[in-house]
Order: C-alpha cells, then sequence, then structure tokens
C-alpha cells in the first residue's frame, strides 16, 4: 500500500509538472508578439519593449520557465518601476493589470470556488447515486421510466442554461430567494448556504445526471453478474441484493468517474460563477482571459490543473482501497 | 414424498425450447446426474428446481416438486425459503460466484442469516464450522479472506461450505467441476461424496462429463435437445446403454486406459527445441513460466504436451510457433529448413476474425506469401475447406454462421494454407463436446497420416492427449517431469506426479471409479 | 421478487447469417426513442443546411439592424407583442438590435452542429493515431503516450479552451478555431479507449493467427484491429457531439468562442437574461434549440451504443427490451 502510495503522489507530481510545461509553452510561445499582446493595443513601443523586458523575452524559453519554476519554490523579487516587490513562494507571477500577485489573488477567491465546487459535490453524489440505486431497482416500471427521462433531460441540459432558467424562475418570477450573493462561510455560515443553493443546484443537476446514468448502469452490470445469482439462489432478499452487492460493485466506477468529471465540474463551475456573479476564480479568469493577463490565467490554469489531478489522485487512492485487488494486481 | 419431483417440465426462452416435457424423480438421499452436451437444456432444468426463472420472461410449463414445495405455485416468500434453506446451488465457476468485495465468511454468514434467526457472531461461527467442514485449512482465518485471495479448488469447497450452512436436503451441482484441474476435481468429487454419505442429503448433478456422472451418483439421465433419452441406474446406462445417442455419446468419450492404434513410423527430426526457458514481468513480480524445456518433434508423430493449468504448457506451444521469444534457449527447425510452423488454437470463438468471411481468414497465409491471382486463391482455399470436410461454398460466410466443431475446422484449414511441416494445437478440442472432440480428433489424424504433418498436441486432457499421441510429456511448473512413448508413460508413469495425475481421472465405469476413490482415501491417510 | 439470469445455453446450430452492419441497422430501427432522435438530428442538420434558403424565405438576414422595430425609449425592448413576431420576423427581433431572431437562430444551428462536428472529427482522429500507437508501440512509447494522455485528460477542458481562445489573434477564424482548440483539447478520453479497446483485441488469437500468417503490424492493425475497435470509437463519437455542442455554446456564452457578429446559440444566451421578461422568446429560442440539439444527440448516441453493443442494451434499455433482443 506504501508503495502505490508513493508512486501515485510521484505520478501526480510529474504530471503537475508536465501540465506546468505544457501551459507555460502554449501561453508564451502564442503566435503574435508576447509583449504586446500582454501590453495591449494602446501601447507605445517603448512600452512593449519595457514588458518585453520584464517579461525576458530574450532569455530562451527554457531559461525563462526554469525562472517561472524558481519563483513558485523559492519566490522572487519583481520590479514594478518604482519600487522592488517581493513575492513570496509560490509565486506565479504578478497580474499585469493590478500589479497583485497572481498567489494573492487566487487565495483570494479561493473560497468561493471551493464553497461552490464542494457543496455541489456533496449534492451531485447524492442526488446521482441515489437516482440511480433507485432507477436500477425499479427497472422496467413507470417510475424508472419518470426517472430515466428527467436524468436524461439533465444531461442534456447545460449548465448555464440550467442556471439561467433557475435564476429566471425562482429568484426573478416567484422570487423565492434573492439573486445569489456570496456571504462568507465563517461570517454567516446560514446565509452562505441560502445564497449558494442555487448555483449548487445549477452545477450539481447536469452532474447528477450524469453519475445517475453511470450508477444505473454499472448496478445492472453488477447485477447480471454470476455472484448476484448466487445470492438469489440463496434466498438472499432484493433489498439486500441491490443495497448491499449491487451497489458495492458499482462503488468503484463512480468514483473513477467522479475524477474524470472533476474537470468538467470546475468548467461548470466557471460558468456558474459567472452567471451568478459570484467573485470566485471562475469569473477571475474570464476576466483575465478577456483583457488577456497572462500570468493571471496561467497562474490560475496551473491551480485548477493542481486540483484536478489532487482529485484524480485522491480517486485512485480510494479507488484502490474500494478495489483491493487493484493493489495486489 | 420424494425429495424431487419434475414432471412433463417445459421451459421456453423466446421461440426456444430448451427443455421438453421432461419428467423425474429424486428420492430422499439419492443421487441423480444429469448428463448432455451443450444446448441440451440440462443447467435449464437446475434453474427450474430453485424457480430461478421466475421473473426472466422464461416460460415454464409442467410441475416441479422439491421438498414438498410446488416451485410454480409457491410465493415467493416460499421460494426464498427453499432457496439455500431446502435446496442449495452450487456453480459452475467459483471465483465469479462470490462477492469479490466480501469476506468469503461473511457470505456465507449473511447467507446462513437468512434462513436462521440468530445473531452475526453465531452466524460468522457456522460459517465457520462449515468451511471446516469442507476441509480448508485454518478455517477461522481464512474466513476473512476475499475470494480472490484463495485457490480455485478452495473457492470451490468454499462455495459447498455456503450450500451446507443451512443444511439443505438436496445439493444442486451444476459443472461443480468444470473449471478445475483433474487432481482438484478428484478431491472435490471426493468431499460431495463424503458429505453425502454423513450427512444423507440427496444431490443432483449437472454435466457433460459422463466420468464426474459415474464417480458421483447412483442413477444418470441422459439428456439431449431438452428431452430425456434414457435414464436408470448409472451402473446400467453407462455399461450397457440401450439408447444410440447414448452409445455415441460413450464411444466418444477419450478412454485415459485405451492404447492408440500404431501408426506409422515417425520420420526426421523437423522441429528441436533445447533449453527453453520464458520469464514473465520483472522485479519481484517476475516468474518463470517454461523452465528448461527442451524436445524434439519428428514428421509424421504427435508429441502430447498434457499439463495443469500454469504448468507452462500454452507458453511452450506459443514459443515453439513463434508468437512468443524464449528468454533463453532455441528452437532449431530440422535438416536446416526453415520450419513452418502453425497454429491452431483454443478457442473457436476469438481465432476466427468475426468481421471477416471465413474464406478470407483461411486465405492470409496465401496472400502474406506474395499470391495475387484471385481464382488460385478461391481455388486452393475451396479445397482447404473440403479437405476439412467443410464445403468450398463456405468461402464467403462469416464466423458466426458456423458451430464450434466447424469453426474448429476452419482453423485447421487456415494453418494447413500455409503449408506447415509442423502444427501445434492448443486445447483444439477443450472447447468443444464430447462428439464434436471425437470428429475433430479424427480429422487431425487423417490429415496427419496424408501430409505426414507433425503435431505438437498441448492439452490437459489426459484421455484425449493419450487418443493421439505417439510420445507423450507431462509438464508441471514449467518444467518437463516425465516423457516418453505414451503407453510406456500412461500405463507405467514413473514420476509421482504423473502417477497422481492419473489416478485423478475419472473412470467410466462405477465400480472402478468407487475403487479408486478407496484407494485416493487411502493413500491421503497415509 | 427474482431477476436472476438463468444462462440459456447456446444452441449448437448457429444462427443464420446477418451481416454486422445490416445487425446494426436492425438494432437501431428497433429503438422507438432513437429513431425520433435520429429523425430530430436530421431536421437540424437540414435547417443548418438550408440556412440561407430558409432565411431568403422568410425575407431576413441576421445581420441586418433594425432600429425602428425596437423601442429605444424603453431602453431598446422590441415593439410589438411577444418580441416583435410578425409575418416579416416569425419569431420576433432582438432587443435593442432589432436583428431578426429566426435567421439568428437557424444561423447558429450552423455554427453549433459544424464546430462541434468538426472538433469531434479531430477528437477521434487524434485519439485513435494515439491510442492505436500506444497499444501497438514498444513498452516506451505506450508509456510515454500514455502519459501524455493522462496529462491531457487532466487538463480540464472548459480551461485550456477558454484560455487559449483568447491568446490567439483575432484574425484567425473563429469558427474554425474554436473546433480545433476543443478537438485538440478533447482527444484525451477516446485514445484512453481506443487504447484499451486494441490491447484487449491484440490478445485475440485472430490477431496471433495473421501474425502467423506472416502478415506485418501494419496490415494486422489495419485488418483485424480498426474494424474490432469501431464499435466503441463510433458510440464513443456519437456521445462526443452533443458535448461538443455544448463546450462550443458555453465558451460562446463567455464571450471567448464564436465571435459576433456571426451568430451563435451560446452568444444569444448571455445577453438574453436581462430581456426574460420584455422578450422572453429571446431567452427560450437559443436554451430551447441547444437543449433539444443536445437531447436528440445524447438520445441517439444511446441508440447507437445500444445497436453496437447488445450487451449493453440490457443495461441501458428501459424495461422490455431484453425479451426483444433474445428473439433478434
Amino acid at each position: 500500500m506504501t508503495g502505490f502510495l508513493l508512486r501515485r503522489v510521484l505520478g501526480a507530481v510529474v504530471t503537475l509538472l508536465a501540465i506546468s510545461v505544457i501551459v507555460y509553452v502554449v501561453f508564451y510561445v502564442t503566435p503574435g508578439n508576447v509583449a504586446q499582446i500582454t501590453c495591449g493595443p494602446r501601447c507605445s513601443p517603448e512600452q512593449v519593449d519595457q514588458v518585453a523586458q520584464q517579461l525576458r523575452l530574450d532569455d530562451p524559453l527554457y531559461v525563462r520557465y526554469w525562472h517561472f519554476l524558481e519563483g513558485l519554490v523559492a519566490g522572487q523579487d519583481y520590479s514594478t518601476g518604482t519600487s522592488v516587490e517581493h513575492c513570496s513562494a509560490p509565486c506565479l507571477g504578478l497580474s499585469y493589470q493590478s500589479d497583485q500577485q497572481v498567489t494573492q489573488l487566487i487565495l483570494n477567491k479561493l473560497p468561493v470556488s471551493l464553497s461552490l465546487v464542494f457543496g455541489a459535490m456533496v449534492l451531485w453524489l447524492i442526488l446521482g447515486v441515489g437516482t440511480g440505486v433507485l432507477s436500477a431497482w425499479r427497472r422496467g416500471r413507470l417510475s424508472e421510466r419518470l426517472l430515466t427521462g428527467v436524468t436524461l433531460a439533465g444531461v442534456a441540459t447545460p449548465v448555464f442554461v440550467i442556471g439561467l432558467v433557475l435564476m429566471i424562475v425562482v429568484c426573478g418570477q416567484l422570487q423565492l430567494l434573492p439573486f445569489p450573493q456570496y456571504v462568507n462561510l465563517t461570517d454567516d455560515p446560514e446565509q452562505w448556504a441560502w445564497n449558494l443553493l442555487l448555483p449548487w443546484l445549477s452545477l450539481a443537476l447536469i452532474e447528477a445526471a450524469a453519475f445517475a446514468r453511470l450508477t444505473r448502469a454499472s448496478m445492472l452490470e453488477t447485477l447480471a453478474d454470476d455472484h448476484i445469482r448466487t445470492f438469489r439462489a440463496y434466498g438472499v432478499g432484493e433489498r439486500s441484493v441491490i443495497g448491499r452487492h449491487a451497489l458495492r460493485g458499482a462503488l468503484a466506477p463512480v468514483i473513477a468517474l467522479n475524477a474524470n468529471n472533476f474537470g468538467s465540474a470546475v468548467g461548470g463551475a466557471v460558468l456558474t460563477e459567472t452567471l451568478f456573479g459570484l467573485p470566485g476564480i471562475g469569473q477571475e479568469l474570464v476576466h483575465a482571459v478577456n483583457v488577456v493577463d497572462l500570468p493571471v490565467v496561467v497562474g490560475m490554469v496551473l491551480v485548477i490543473g493542481f486540483f484536478v489531478v489532487l482529485a484524480n489522485a485522491v480517486a485512485d487512492v480510494l479507488y484502490a482501497v474500494a478495489d483491493r485487488r487493484v493493489v495486489l494486481a | 414424498m420424494s425429495l424431487v419431483d419434475v414432471s412433463d417440465l417445459t421451459v421456453e426462452f423466446g421461440s426456444l425450447r430448451a427443455v421438453d416435457g421432461l419428467s423425474f424423480r429424486l428420492e430422499q438421499g439419492g443421487a441423480l446426474a444429469l448428463v448432455g452436451e451443450s444446448g441440451s437444456g440440462k443447467s435449464t432444468v437446475a434453474s427450474a428446481l430453485l424457480g430461478l426463472h421466475r421473473g426472466t420472461g422464461a416460460r415454464v410449463g409442467g410441475s416441479v416438486e422439491v421438498a414438498g414445495i410446488d416451485v410454480e405455485e409457491a410465493s415467493d416468500e416460499e421460494l426464498r425459503r427453499l432457496r439455500g434453506g431446502k435446496a442449495a446451488m452450487v456453480f459452475q465457476d467459483p471465483l465469479s460466484s462470490f462477492d469479490p468485495y466480501y469476506a468469503i465468511g461473511d457470505q456465507i454468514a449473511e447467507v446462513y442469516r437468512v434462513h436462521a434467526r440468530v445473531s452475526r457472531r453465531a452466524a460468522r461461527a457456522r460459517a465457520v464450522e462449515v468451511l471446516e467442514r469442507v476441509g480448508i485449512p485454518d478455517a477461522p482465518r481464512r474466513s476473512r479472506s476475499r475470494p480472490h485471495e484463495f485457490s480455485g479448488g478452495m473457492r470451490q469447497r468454499a462455495l459447498i461450505a455456503m450450500a451446507l450452512a443451512c443444511t439443505p436436503d438436496l445439493l444442486i451441482a451444476d459443472e461443480p467441476t468444470t473449471a478445475l484441474d483433474v487432481t482438484v476435481q478428484a478431491q472435490i468429487l471426493d468431499l460431495l461424496h463424503t458429505l453425502r454419505e454423513e450427512t444423507g442429503m440427496g444431490l443432483l448433478l449437472v454435466t457433460h462429463d459422463v466420468g464426474v456422472a459415474a464417480e458421483s451418483v447412483d442413477e444418470v439421465l441422459v439428456m439431449r435437445h431438452g428431452r430425456a433419452v434414457e435414464h436408470g441406474p448409472v451402473g446400467t446406462v453407462l455399461g450397457t446403454p440401450g439408447e444410440t445417442y447414448t452409445r455415441e455419446l460413450l464411444a466418444a468419450v477419450p478412454r485415459v486406459d485405451a492404447r492408440r492404434a500404431a501408426t506409422g513410423e515417425a520420420g526426421e527430426v523437423v522441429l528441436e527445441a533445447t533449453g527453453l526457458r520464458r520469464e514473465f514481468g520483472r522485479g519481484k513480480k517476475a516468474f518463470t513460466a517454461v523452465d528448461g524445456v527442451s524436445l524434439t518433434i519428428r514428421r509424421g508423430e504427435t508429441l502430447g504436451v498434457v499439463g495443469e493449468s500454469g504448468s507452462g504448457k500454452t507458453t511452450l506451444g506459443r514459443m515453439l510457433v513463434g508468437l512468443l521469444e524464449p528468454t533463453a534457449g532455441e528452437i532449431k527447425p530440422g535438416g536446416g529448413v526453415r520450419p513452418d510452423v502453425q497454429m491452431v488454437f483454443q478457442d473457436p470463438v476469438s481465432s476466427l476474425n468475426p468481421r471477416r468471411s471465413v474464406g478470407e481468414s483461411i486465405a492470409d497465409p496465401l496472400r502474406a506469401r506474395g499470391e495475387r491471382d484471385e481464382t488460385r486463391i478461391r481455388g486452393r482455399v475451396t479445397e482447404l475447406l473440403e479437405r476439412v470436410g467443410l464445403e468450398g461454398a463456405h468461402y464467403d460466410r462469416y464466423p458466426h454462421e458456423f458451430s464450434g466443431g466447424q469453426r474448429q475446422r476452419v482453423g485447421i484449414a487456415r494453418a494447413l494454407a500455409a503449408d506447415p511441416r509442423v502444427i501445434v494445437c492448443d486445447e483444439p478440442v477443450s472447447a468443444l463436446d464430447v462428439t464434436t472432440q471425437a470428429q475433430v480428433v479424427a480429422l487431425l489424424g487423417e490429415l496427419q497420416r496424408e501430409l505426414g504433418l507433425a503435431l505438437v498436441f498441448v492439452a490437459h486432457d489426459l484421455a484425449v492427449v493419450r487418443q493421439v499421441s505417439d510420445r507423450v510429456a507431462v509438464m508441471r511448473r514449467g518444467r518437463i517431469v516425465e516423457s516418453g512413448p505414451a503407453d510406456e508413460v500412461y500405463d507405467h508413469p514413473q514420476d509421482p506426479y504423473t502417477q497422481q495425475l492419473l489416478a485423478a481421472v475419472p473412470a467410466l465405469d462405477p465400480e472402478v471409479a468407487a475403487r479408486r476413490r478407496a484407494a485416493r482415501r487411502e493413500l491421503a491417510a497415509a | 421478487m427474482s431477476e436472476a439470469l438463468v444462462a440459456v445455453e447456446t444452441p449448437g446450430a448457429a444462427v443464420p447469417g446477418v451481416s454486422g452492419a445490416g445487425q446494426f441497422w436492425r438494432r437501431l430501427r428497433a429503438q422507438r426513442a432513437a429513431m425520433v432522435a435520429a429523425g430530430v438530428v436530421a431536421l437540424l442538420v437540414l435547417v443548418a443546411l438550408a440556412a440561407p434558403l430558409l432565411t431568403a424565405l422568410e425575407g431576413q438576414d441576421p445581420n441586418t439592424y433594425h432600429s425602428s422595430l425596437v423601442d429605444s425609449a424603453r431602453g431598446g425592448v422590441p415593439i410589438g407583442s411577444l418580441g416583435g413576431i410578425s409575418g416579416d420576423h416569425w419569431l420576433g427581433v432582438e432587443p435593442q438590435t432589432g436583428r431578426d431572431l429566426f435567421a439568428r437562430l437557424v444561423y447558429g444551428a450552423r455554427v453549433s452542429l459544424g464546430v462541434a462536428l468538426a472538433a469531434t472529427i479531430v477528437q477521434v482522429l487524434i485519439g485513435v493515431v494515439v491510442g492505436v500507437s500506444a497499444a501497438l508501440g514498444s513498452r516506451w512509447v505506450d508509456q510515454l503516450l500514455s502519459r501524455f494522455t493522462d496529462v491531457i485528460v487532466a487538463l480540464p477542458l472548459m480551461i485550456m479552451s477558454l484560455a487559449l481562445l483568447a491568446i490567439v489573434p483575432s484574425s484567425f477564424p473563429r469558427p474554425v478555431l474554436v473546433a480545433l482548440v476543443i478537438g485538440l483539447i478533447g482527444w484525451g478520453t477516446i485514445a484512453k479507449i481506443v487504447r484499451a479497446q486494441t490491447l484487449t483485441l491484440k490478445q485475440l488469437d485472430h490477431v496471433a493467427a495473421a501474425r502467423l500468417s506472416g502478415w506485418g503490424t501494419w496490415r494486422i492493425a489495419r485488418r483485424e484491429l480498426l474494424p474490432g475497435i469501431a464499435a466503441p470509437i463510433i458510440t464513443y463519437a456519437a456521445l462526443l457531439v452533443p458535448s461538443n455542442i455544448s463546450a462550443e455554446a458555453a465558451l460562446s456564452f463567455l464571450g471567448v468562442g464564436v465571435k459576433p457578429p456571426t451568430p451563435s446559440w451560446g452568444q444569444m444566451l448571455t445577453a438574453a437574461d436581462v430581456w426574460y421578461q420584455a422578450a422572453p422568446q429571446y431567452l427560450l429560442l437559443p436554451a430551447g434549440a441547444l437543449f433539444l440539439t443536445v437531447l436528440a444527440l445524447t438520445v441517439l448516441g444511446d441508440g447507437v451504443r445500444t445497436a453496437l453493443d447488445p450487451r449493453a442494451a440490457s443495461r441501458l434499455r428501459v424495461g422490455t427490451g431484453r425479451k426483444r433482443e433474445a428473439k433478434a
């Protein structure tokens, strides 16, 4: 088990490094003049030169990447023209727009995004797995057809359409809830939850639909297995066959899907934040993309990548615990 | 009251009538075997005894009564009490018959608690008790292991333990030893026998293997196409069969004690392997599948390679044809000519590409050699198809249109297309019914005589190997433990392992079987 | 109570021959939902192809401003009931600009379907090449490609596309760019599926037999392996199309996808939420179109999967399907 954990952590680190290389190369070797893009269309040639210098554009790419890594590990000093600012590790650089440290910027926005994603994850796991189990159990009956229809509709509805409709109906037409405004969890947990309810729902519904489909499919697959036949042939009741044996077999694929879909859920979170105006990483990323603030974009993509890789590693470990044969193999 | 009373049972799946007007009885404590080839409906009958067809869409007619319960009329609750409580089933594949995620002991305890109102702890204790009963060593500890941590034989024992947990009146065993090696099979059959003697429960055995039936039961019911062909005491049915089909079936069963008719002289050496060794994996996981095997193969002779699972016989075969590179050792063609070794594979389903016509598959070696003339290719393939007992018109058909035996014939035709001097047959008949088996074996013999082929016949079935081989090599854990002329090895085995293997082969004569069982017991007691 | 599966012993005689493709169509046709979905998809494709014709019929085009049709005094609300629906403007006009909604919607279908299809093709091509090479290549090739695939899978598609689309000069034709970006980032899963399937197939005896026949790797890959992986590829591709449609719409919704004036459903939605009371169809039309398209494609994808993999059929299909399958 220890060896497995070690290998998995090492793999995650390597993956992260590879992602950082790809992201760095893709964003700093773009077609066109990076300094010009960075500085913006209204920059004078002098200003562009200054930016180029600041970006060390004269250095070869690997030197620049090395500096970037150095900054991540050891921190870095930046001159902002008038003063020298120290950006402590992990340093992701300075925003071109606001001269703010990217790390700080991200840390400020992180709680909002984490609240959104993890809250929604709880919701989609409960809703999705519950629906899946229920529809596998009620197979062939009206209730199952109904559930299948609803989940299909869920899968087919993009996050922002669900979000828009929810917002307009719940907040606009029915006025059951005010339009969401982020409140810190530490300030007022109750308001935090109420305000995040709609974003959670819109993000969770589509993911829940995917989970319901997978849970149902893999439960039905397990139900066709020989060992299920054994328990039925020994008079074990259907409740126990489904709840204990079939569900247990369906668990591993569900864990795997949760890791796989984490990335797409983060993408959904960007949409949700933009839609509901939540001041999270996603909203900031969209803003940074629109004003071409490269350090912020690169930093955010890396941080998001970090969470996705982390989620995958955790899922792998859980998977191994859920299915011990994996470790032995 | 009979333990089992089946009258005029009919089971239909859609338009397929799997069981057709079957009637039989089994008295308390009796043992009956349903024997038949695939498609005879024997397993369907076993399932019907526990009402397992309920809710599947199968239509069941006639009546089935087990331990006084009318299975068709019983309520769901009554049926649940019957299942496991009064009649318990042992399935074919012990690995997939357990839930991979739970400890064996817990699964047995769970089943026990369905039928007995006892505490969790008491159920656990019962599980350990029955596991001990079926001969699982160190049962209290092993009961906490999950199925994949057991060997195949141990898993089958555990499955029998589960069946014993609720002291049923009837044990239904559906091909209980088909997935097992012959020595393990003997142990399981002996175990079933002992348990019957001690508990007095009835046994309904479903099997395709006449030998297994002869070892285990008092009465035999031979089935074909869902109907009963012949029914009677095991000695009578197997000794003096009344029906033609039974006679054909028995005639097709290869005998381990029958000498092979003398064949022509073996010619020059066509393939010579020395010091073959093959390792898989690296580091801690490395293991040696074949370890220092040397052999020679001569023109016109058959070398039988026999061994249990994991003996390395398949790896050896794949090295001989060049599908696997040996880690060490070398394979030399006799006389310095390219050896042209071809292979006939085990699985008639996966050995033919389902998306290409069989003619195209057979033509592969011709085309690969550069033949471009379509008429010549078609002509040669037609000739080969006819040679293996199929029709030339089968060229454009697809594999799924053929039965298993026919597909195996196609595989042989494909091997012949390359004009090989040696053909390695890897378990060529183990997936086939016994009558088909006999036909394919006969075809191989004919081809060998006509074409002077050298055959390497790799199989686990000792009787089949004896039937076809001039010389035999017995493999165990990657090594050849004994080799020599077939009659010598079979009649006077020198190595203890060979002796053990031969002693485990089920005999067709119930009396011989009983004697052998006694001998095995003595051996085990000693 | 019991739904136990009883193994039906396979009859010795084989079923009379039906070719793979024939069987596929028969199984697909047996599914009513999939056939309805196929009809909807066909209609959508037709609308997309005939967009210029349809708008000509209406007498409008997607980019002409009709400032006379919106009430600038009320912030640009369309004049007339139901957002300005009239004989000239079948589905009303866009608030503020007064552009014809019907025209924008049908031209939007072009963008949506075209981008999604192109992206899918790119994904499948890369995925198949990488997957097959990994499965057939040496240990090192496999290690390298598999790790790289892992990295690609770990990159969140939305985030990467979002970021990439921002830095590419706007001179690059936008719909092509969106398709390329989605395609270049989204091939990870299909590569994994292809690799796994190829590895499974490689173990089969008919591949070994082909090797013994004397064929080389390339020929074996083409004749023995590719037909075998076609089914999972088609299945997965069929499910990729709707997810790519969502991705394109999402990117356009965020303002980094297809740029104005090219009409796109995602873009229409961005602007629509403030107008839901004054011009509800401005919101409902693109949302509905998107929903319908993704739903139809998903149902069709499920149907294709069921038809290609009968084992999956019993899992995914509702209720009584199994009996029908048994007869087929």
